[in-house]
């Protein structure tokens, strides 16, 4: 490994590691925050700074680091009769098991230094790359394609399953060590739920594979990128994959194990300070990744609707209507910042599920894992498998068609994202309406006195 | 022992309202739909509620409080506007040349009944005109924790000298001696209007509005 590799690696773990904290760190204020907007609330803001006499208060954002002060502050407390290295670790593995998911997660499409080598002065005007061709490696000058991957494994889903399954240890542990009996209880319900939804979580994604034709995420992407999005070609297992990952997250509406109503907060009850922090910073990071998982498998990942590592190319089918060339780096950072935004986005409808639903009970938690879930993505790979044996046996007609179908899908996500945007806007721009009913004898009187604002009736 | 006897049901209808059962279709038992239709509710309380803060223009906490929207008070930026006859903290008035209103006849302490009331009395000094016709309060100590707030001194002074008109609800405080207010920090106190004295005109002996005997006799 040459001087260069390792200085990529490094700058790449940096961007994950940073994108993920920050954006955890960030969610823990969005919880609160759009939690109170969906309520009618106005949610934290009361965190201040002041920075010479003017005061800051960045929409409530300084909670988060309050919190952070609080954490630090604690104190460290460990029950008398707790297991003390399994009560450290619990946290640490948590933690863990979360960020080591990282690396094998593609954040962009492959750069290739040879192409801004060889165009040197040109790098953001120069001619694009080749959309299938390989990157020139050229080992004697430094040339290697650079994967926008920490660590481009060619069993990186494989290796994603195996350490998310590391959190279960995490959770079991720390309610083991606790000596506390809610923390037990907690525990095991956490244990069992993500064990069973575990199983979901890899069986819908077997169909996926089936089509990709790869288990390595970077390719699920490409092909993504070259047919369509696997939302429209894995439906079903969007959905199981999105309730499945939602139940490893532990959150509400699968948030049995930290019950608050039965269990205090279940398996990290005894934990305090950044101890407890870590748990809770690991389950935010948990949500970031799972986004990324789903992002990746099922959302085109850095992939953007017609965008291809040419440029662009609008086509249906066979017959090609708009085709421009883009510069290599202006397409990398396209597709980076897609897959980030991507993320967030799909973070922030997280959010809502978790503010939408009501908890399961414990019975129907199982059930609807083992009897609906389960049954329904192995049904999905069977329903995949003769579907995908029935494409492969049909003529050219077919896989024509398909293939038109594909770029409608692609023309269909571009028009809903531009939609969604215009939409947007036109909101921002239209004032609320509001329909006045006046009630109440306060309000009378505050009105006679012109209203609530810094009137003498104002005590 | 007989059998006790009931009456007998009203034969035909019963008149009651029949209760709806929870529907038992596919709609209902795939939970999907339900969930999607919660999930918008969400977003479009969430982005209309947004908007409304982006914008500038969420609704007024008081005005407009059984509107949609975010009606916080955020408390002590913003407050609820008390009605006119709300009863505050204390304070105690005082004439046109500033000087306090208060004569000492200790009617408000006699009138408290939470004992709340201390008074002091003392004559004016040698010399002055009210001297011999009015005393004041050297000490005047209003215990605001004792306080139950139902305004019998006020109905009780004759001189409206002590009022309620602050506006204040008691404040907060770090030790229990801060809530004892003294004479000089009643005084301090402003009533709604802005101002120390108050709406009711006193009349001084020797206006042609006073009714009574002047300061000037034999005493």
């Amino acid at each position: 490994m040459s001087a260069a590799e390792v200085i990529w690696a490094v700058v790449k773990i940096l961007i994950m590691v940073a994108f993920v904290l920050n954006l955890a760190g960030i969610l823990t204020w969005a919880d609160r925050r759009q939690s109170a907007m969906i309520q009618h609330r106005i949610g934290p803001n009361r965190a201040v700074v002041k920075i010479f006499g003017k005061e800051f208060r960045l929409l409530g954002l300084l909670h988060t680091a309050a919190d952070g002060i609080k954490f630090f502050t604690k104190e460290d407390f460990m029950p008398p009769r707790a297991d003390p290295l399994l009560f450290m670790l619990a946290p640490i593995i948590s933690m863990a098991a979360v960020f080591t998911l990282l690396a094998a997660i593609p954040f962009g499409d492959t750069i290739c230094p040879h192409q801004f080598w060889v165009h040197f002065p040109n790098i953001f005007t120069g001619p694009a790359v080749q959309r299938w061709g390989s990157c020139p490696a050229d080992p004697r000058n430094g040339y290697f394609p650079i994967d926008l991957t920490i660590a481009p494994l060619s069993v990186g889903l494989l290796y994603i399953f195996a350490m998310a399954g590391q959190g279960i240890i995490g959770a079991a542990i720390a309610g083991w060590a606790s000596d506390n009996k809610f923390s037990l209880m907690g525990a095991l319900r956490a244990a069992s739920q993500m064990v069973s939804y575990e199983v979901t979580l890899g069986m819908s994604l077997i169909g996926a594979m089936m089509i990709y034709g790869t288990i390595r995420l970077d390719d699920m992407v490409r092909w993504q990128s070259d047919h369509a999005w696997g939302i429209f070609v894995q439906p079903l297992a969007f959905f199981l994959f999105f309730a499945a990952s939602v139940a490893e997250n532990k959150r509400i509406p699968f948030d049995l194990p930290e019950a608050e109503s039965e269990l205090v907060s279940g398996y990290f009850t005894e934990y305090a300070g950044m101890k407890f922090g870590m748990f809770y910073f690991a389950e935010y990071a948990e949500i970031v990744t799972g986004s990324m998982l789903l992002v990746t498998i099922f959302l085109g990942g850095w992939a953007l609707p017609f965008l291809h590592r040419d440029g662009l190319t609008i086509s249906f089918g066979s017959v090609q209507i708009v085709r421009s060339l883009v510069p290599h780096v202006w397409m990398t950072a396209f597709g980076v910042l897609a897959f980030f935004a991507k993320v967030v986005v799909v973070c922030w409808i997280q959010a809502f599920v978790r503010w939408s639903l009501p908890r399961f009970r414990y019975d129907q938690l199982m059930k609807l894992g083992w009897k609906i879930l389960l049954p329904l993505s192995l049904g999905n790979i069977l329903v995949t498998g003769v579907v995908w044996l029935a494409i492969d046996q049909a003529g050219p007609a077919w896989s024509n068609a398909l293939g038109f179908a594909a770029d409608a899908t692609q023309a269909f996500v571009a028009i809903a994202i531009a939609y969604l945007l215009i939409r947007a806007v036109i909101g921002l721009l239209t004032p609320v309406k509001h329909k006045h009913t006046m009630l109440g004898s306060s309000a009378e009187e505050a009105a006679k006195s012109g209203g609530t604002k810094a009137t003498p009736m104002q005590a | 022992m007989a059998t006790p006897t009931f009456p007998k049901k009203p034969a035909g209808r019963v008149n009651a309202t029949p209760v709806a059962y929870t529907l038992r279709n596919a709609e209902v038992k795939s939970y999907l739909p339900e969930v999607v239709r919660g999930v918008g509710v969400s977003m479009k309380n969430f982005l209309d509620n947004t908007r409304e803060m982006l914008r500038g223009e969420r609704p007024d906490p008081v005005l407009d409080r059984f509107d949609d929207g975010i009606t916080t008070i955020s408390y002590p930026e913003q407050k609820r506007p008390y009605p006119e006859r709300f009863r505050g903290v204390h304070r105690l008035t005082t004439r046109a040349d500033g000087s306090m209103r208060c004569v000492a006849c200790l009617c408000c302490s006699t009138a408290c009944p939470a004992q709340c009331i201390f008074i002091e009395a003392g004559e004016y000094p040698e010399g002055d005109s009210r001297r011999g016709y009015e005393r004041y309060p050297v000490k005047f100590v209003v215990d605001e924790l004792r306080c139950i707030f139902c305004g019998y001194c006020v109905e009780a002074c004759p001189c409206d000298a002590i009022r309620m008109d602050t506006g204040n609800h008691a404040v907060p405080y770090d030790s229990r001696d801060q809530f004892i207010y003294d004479r000089d920090l009643l005084l301090s106190l402003q009533g709604r209007d802005g101002t120390f004295e108050t709406a009711n005109p006193r009349h001084e002996p020797g206006e042609p509005t006073h009714p009574g005997v002047t300061r000037e006799h034999e005493h």
